[in-house]
């Protein structure tokens, strides 16, 4: 039976780690996501949880160490946070391409410079393209289902991809909710032991990340491309399992109020919500609008976006990284590109919103959704709120 | 290793003679691997292994040796072998031992003990991996490392690392006009690791073959880190011939430039005599192209280093104590 808890985010994310039985944890501190890995050490350190948490000595080490002991077979997590993700950068890539299921939750915070503790996307935008499974999170409640599912999907064999979950930082991670946790028997059941393809072991020795010359290089990204690709199939399915289960229902993109919507917002993580209550206030002053939550962000859901944006005039799609130099944000150019061969399609613009902790209120979502009702703005993309 | 020059008396006496024989024939870095000819490191990998044994596990950093025994689809490696990227090998082989340990505490894999060993370059482990290292054995992982030193970057074109000796030409300190090669003494890499505690602790190469799988057997049954320093010749990197790579080995030691010694828990020892008379470093220093440039008051100023690093590791070795035998003392 499920328990309903008030508890931190990042409490109750460690306690989501633990009831997936976790063998090896490997974290280093960083603001806004430290609370995970103590909180972690204390449920090891007390007994509650049978693994090995290693203190290493850096996030690099950090993923590194998490790749041994995925390679040895054990369940592993992770956590970091914007110059912990960078820092760790040279290992992500290899850490898909090995096809380790290691799960990581990131503690969204801006990066460097100047340096900036508070929330933002552009650590994980800046890492987007390293075969990484995605997961963004609105609250609480989704950050603990989320970590539990993330095992599930990245160790499933038709995957075997790590999985990352974003949890916008102090918006979130330092937030105290109630959240639902399902029992430890509840969770064995969804999920079962990891049963590794292959494994370091001397009985049956295999060599693991060996040179790729020019003539398999290309196959090696391919095989990781159509893996990750395929693999929205068995997040969908688990899911649909989940909500079986537990009935709380996850979808690629969650539409909200989009049925008969002119105007929709699109959000990645936890200003959704906030935007929700702008859509509420629009909707009761007459204008039609709606919001579309992305929920998956690698692998990108095209066909689910196509169908989600059905029948909208406008796309006001808001980013909290920026591209320097590029198109847009990062969610705007993919959103774009991914209506561009649509016959029928919404204009699309893009805000930049939220950098480096920037408040966004619901004041500021009904303006977003205002101005954007012209179909453009006077900008390819605009700094929403920002001097200079 | 003292050469046996009389009629051998006893097996014990002289059991280097016999000790050969009792090395495993079994090979776990298989002949086929794409090392240049007389590549040292490449031979000391394949004594350690046979020293290793079957229940290891090998983490191997992006270097000279990778690259050479893992070309897709072919492997050299008998032995569970894995590779993820040049700075980490010491916290991927810690991420090894970690996995290995909770999964045999939880009874998921046999309860048998199975040795992470991580290996790297010189610069695999003495600069880019060195945070790493340092990390995995102050956290008193059950694993050995061994750095294969050959004294530059080789993989990627001989360029200087901190292990390149004073003075040596490479790509990167070329002996030029002005500059004459690379103007900084080598990092004592043993001594930082005695520095972190490590309870085993040895300088190797694969010159002395038994001394160096002697060690490698005890860093194994160490239950902790051990570490193991081993000199590597690179024929390619150091412009010599390749059939001179043992006889520089031996070299290096008998001019005092590689002395080999065990630190076991804090307590020093040679363990391969060097003569009474050390070899001028003039012997070692000229078969190599890297020094060809030295004019002889450089050698003089290399020959006085070495005279001074001598001495000051046989003041360890005289008078280091273990910290046993400290404890000991101090119940006295
Ligand atoms: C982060 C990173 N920086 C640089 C390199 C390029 N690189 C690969 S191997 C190597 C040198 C290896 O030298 P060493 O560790 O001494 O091993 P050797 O090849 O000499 O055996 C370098 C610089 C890399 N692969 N990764
Ligand atoms: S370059 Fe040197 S270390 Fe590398 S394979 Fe050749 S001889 Fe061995
Ligand atoms: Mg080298």
């Amino acid at each position: 039976m499920s328990k309903r808890v008030g508890m931190e985010v990042t409490t109750a994310c460690a306690e989501a780690a633990a009831l997936c039985r976790i063998d090896v944890a490997s974290v280093y501190p960083i603001t806004p996501q430290s609370h995970i890995a103590e909180h972690l050490s204390e449920i090891v350190n007390d007994g509650r949880l049978d693994a090995s948490f290693m203190t290493v000595e850096s996030e690099h080490s950090a993923l590194s160490a998490a790749m041994g002991a995925s390679a040895t077979g054990a369940r592993v997590f992770t956590a970091t946070a914007s110059q912990g993700l960078l820092f760790m950068s040279e290992i992500l890539p290899i850490t898909s391409a090995m096809r380790f299921p290691v799960v990581m939750i990131i503690a969204n915070r801006a990066i460097s410079g100047p340096i900036n503790i508070w929330n933002d996307h552009s650590d994980i935008m800046h890492t987007r393209d390293t075969g990484w499974i995605s997961f963004f999170a609105d609250n609480g409640q989704e950050v603990v289902d989320m970590t539990i599912q993330a095992f599930k999907v990245g160790e499933n064999r038709n995957v075997m991809l790590p999985v990352n979950v974003n949890v916008d930082g102090f918006q979130l991670t330092h937030t105290v909710e109630p959240i639902l946790f399902p029992d430890q028997e509840e969770v064995d059941r969804f999920l079962p032991e990891y049963v590794p393809y292959a494994t370091l072991h001397p009985d049956r020795p295999v060599s693991m990340g060996t040179l790729g010359v020019p003539e398999i290089y290309a196959e090696a990204q391919k095989a990781k491309d159509v893996a990750i690709v395929n693999s929205i199939k068995v997040v969908k399915e688990v899911w649909k399992e989940w909500e079986k289960l537990f009935g709380r229902k996850y979808e690629p993109i969650q539409s909200y109020r989009t049925k008969d919507a002119d105007v929709a917002l699109v959000t990645m993580g936890s200003m959704g919500e906030t935007a929700e209550i702008a859509v509420d206030a629009l909707r009761k002053q007459g204008v039609k609008a709606g919001l579309l939550k992305i929920k998956l962000w690698r692998p990108f859901p095209f066909a689910e976006l196509k169908k989600a944006v059905k029948g909208i005039r406008v796309l006001a799609v808001t980013d909290r990284a920026c591209s320097f130099g590029g198109p847009g944000g990062p969610v705007f150019s993919e959103i774009r590109s991914a209506l561009y061969e649509e016959s029928v399609r919404p204009a699309i613009v893009n805000y930049l919103i939220g950098l480096g902790g920037r408040d966004v209120q619901v004041e500021d979502f009904m303006e977003m959704v205002r101005k954007a009702a012209k179909g453009k703005l006077s900008e390819p993309y605009e700094f929403y709120g920002v001097r200079g | 290793m003292n050469t046996v020059k009389k009629y051998p008396k006893s097996i014990i006496e002289n059991f280097d003679l016999y000790a050969p024989k009792l090395v495993s024939k079994e090979e776990f870095f298989s002949p086929g691997h794409r090392a240049c000819q007389g590549c040292g490191e490449a031979l000391a990998i394949r004594l350690m292994c046979k020293a290793l044994g079957k229940d290891t596990i090998i983490t191997n950093a992006t270097g000279c040796m990778e690259v050479v025994s893992s070309v897709y689809p072919t492997t050299a490696w008998n032995l569970p072998w894995i590779h993820v990227a040049f700075p980490n090998a010491a916290s991927v082989g810690s991420g090894v031992e970690a996995g290995l340990t909770a999964l045999r505490r939880k009874g998921k894999i046999a309860d048998r003990r199975v040795k992470s060993v991580a290996i790297g370059g010189d610069g695999g482990t003495m600069d880019i991996g060195f945070q790493a290292l340092s990390g995995a054995m102050e956290r008193f992982h059950d694993m050995l490392y061994v750095c294969f030193d050959n004294e530059a970057y080789m993989n990627t074109g001989i360029q200087r690392s901190s292990g390149t000796p004073f003075l040596a030409s490479t790509s990167t300190a070329p002996a030029g006009k002005k500059i004459p090669g690379n103007q900084v003494w080598k990092k004592n890499m043993a001594e930082i690791m005695v520095a972190h505690n490590v309870p085993y602790v040895a300088t190797a190469t694969p010159s002395y073959p038994l001394d160096f799988m002697n060690k490698v057997k005890k860093a194994r049954r160490v239950k902790g880190p051990s570490y193991i320093h081993c000199f590597a010749v690179c024929p390619t990197g150091w412009r010599s011939t390749s059939e001179t790579c043992i006889k520089l080995g031996r070299l290096a030691l008998e001019t005092g430039i590689f002395p080999l010694y065990e630190v076991v828990d804090g307590k020093y020892r040679l363990t391969v005599e060097v003569p009474e008379k050390r070899r001028p470093v003039q012997d070692y220093l000229k078969g190599q192209g890297r020094f060809r440039h030295l004019t002889p008051d450089q050698i003089q100023v290399i020959q006085e280093r070495v005279d001074i690093e001598w001495e000051a590791l046989m003041i360890k070795v005289k008078h280091s104590k273990s910290r046993e035998e400290l404890r000991t003392l101090r119940g006295k």
